[in-house]
């Protein structure tokens, strides 16, 4: 929800040919799959269920193995558990929990809306050919709290370091939006086509 | 930390040689009203100065009528990959849900929101808090204290400001959208005094427009106004400056923003 357009526009720009699933088959024809998604953790798992989204990715993503993408919420609702106006369970894919985020110092906003300087692993492929602590577009409230350390392949600094990235056998995700991150957004989406985990 | 932000903001009207179509204006106190060109060549050109953000607003309301608004972002979603919120004339959650298909990342709502209070609450629930950000125009009554206007500055809700701002965050707004009708294309100075009060307020961004003429204006949004973010429209296309330059005066000042991509 949200952000489909934009991020079927930017695969669209980079050459790519890309297609929104409206329906779980439709995912079975697909090399790549990029799961966007702004909006609220809840909603989106109780549609994912409703809709058959859930099992179909568990089957593509997990059982198949296709480099997968998740974007914002779309790495989000790949958690264990959301605690977003309630508690929910995610795809469980990462084992990690959806929490709001509270920094420090008081005068920080929440949500979070704007450029922040990345810093992530240097053997990152999505990052390759990126340099060290660009800023990157970011907008959210809740973020991902790892349990598994080595997942986190990216964070930036709010008073503490929040994950911006996490990566695991063939799923990467980004808590920031490459498709609002004008030339590196883009370069990030490249190397994302081109990685073959 | 996130970084301060500068917005170009692009207000369209239907244009008056072809009324199929939007056109870029800047405005004065709400009133006089300036054709000014293309909003999808102007966008372009925002993005390649690495502007922050862009921000629409359709000053005619055209969305319950004709399809100028989304033809704009739809195409300007194609070619630019950067934030976009866009507003005017929104009353509905299947507005949120059009503007958002056709690329929108944040909806603004101005009037409605004072009209209809579950609005944002709904739309905050469906789409999440970061989508929905609250247009407050504000403008010095007769007894010379600020208050809320709605219906593009012609009704007084005589509501304070900052009370209403930290309604809507409780009822669940994502983003403050300031503007004073006042200082609205006068280049003379940005309402910083309302600003500072709403920004300590509320603990959601506080974005300040109306009134930018030159770049210290920007730094005293920020530093005086505790501004999270500054919009103006006039300065950006009416004058010689470019995001660059204005950029590195501000970021000179101390300021955390960006400087290049």
């Amino acid at each position: 929800m949200g952000n489909l357009t934009s991020v079927f526009n930017a695969f669209e720009y980079l050459g790519e040919d890309a297609m929104i699933c409206a329906h779980p088959e439709e995912l079975k024809e697909a090399d790549r799959i990029i799961i966007p998604g702004v909006g609220s953790f809840g909603r989106c798992a109780e549609n994912l269920k409703k809709t058959g989204f859930m099992d179909a990715l568990n089957e593509e993503v997990i059982h198949k193995a296709k480099p997968t993408l998740g974007i914002c919420l779309g790495m989000q609702i790949m958690a264990k558990k959301g605690f977003e106006d309630g508690e929910f369970d995610g795809l469980g894919w990462f084992d990690a929990e959806i929490i709001k985020i509270n920094p420090s110092d008081p005068t920080l906003r929440v949500p979070n809306i704007g450029w922040n300087e990345i810093s992530f692993k240097t053997d990152c492929p999505l990052f390759k050919d990126i340099p060290q602590n660009k800023d990157f577009y970011l907008v959210h409230s809740y973020y991902m709290k790892c349990n598994n350390e080595q997942d986190i392949i990216a964070t930036y600094d709010y008073t503490f370091p929040v994950t911006a990235a996490v990566l695991k056998n063939n799923i990467i995700a980004t808590q920031f939006h490459p498709e609002k991150s004008q030339d590196y957004g883009l370069k990030l989406l490249e190397n994302f086509l081109r990685w073959n985990p | 930390m996130s970084k301060r932000r500068l917005i170009p903001k692009l207000q369209l009207k239907t244009s008056s040689y072809n009324t199929n179509k939007l056109v870029l204006v800047n405005t004065k106190q709400f009133n006089e009203v300036i054709e000014i060109g293309d909003p999808v060549s102007q966008a372009k050109i925002f993005q390649d100065q690495a502007a922050d953000e862009l921000i629409f607003i359709d000053l005619d309301q055209t969305l319950h009528h004709s399809d100028g608004l989304l033809k704009v972002i739809r195409s300007v979603s194609e070619e630019i990959f950067m934030p976009m919120t866009v507003g005017g004339g929104v009353t509905s959650l299947d507005d949120f849900k059009m503007l958002l298909a056709n690329g929108a990342d944040k909806i603004s709502i101005n009037s409605q929101a004072v009209k209809n209070k579950t609005l944002i609450t709904e739309a905050s629930l469906i789409f999440g808090a970061q989508c929905v950000v609250v247009s407050i125009d504000i403008k010095k009554n007769n007894s010379g204290k600020f208050t809320v206007f709605i219906d593009k500055g012609k009704t007084d809700t005589r509501l304070d400001p900052v009370e209403w701002a930290v309604e809507c965050e409780r009822l669940g707004a994502g983003e403050i959208l300031l503007t004073s009708i006042d200082a609205d294309g006068m280049r003379e100075g940005m309402e910083t005094t309302i600003c500072k009060q709403v920004s300590d307020k509320v603990n959601i961004p506080v974005v300040l427009s109306g009134g930018c003429g030159r770049t210290h204006h920007f730094i005293d949004a920020f530093k005086d106004g505790h501004a999270d973010a500054v919009a103006a429209g006039t300065f950006f296309s009416m004058k010689d400056e470019n995001f660059m330059q204005t950029r590195a005066q501000i970021k000179n000042s101390g300021i955390n923003i960006r400087v290049h991509t």
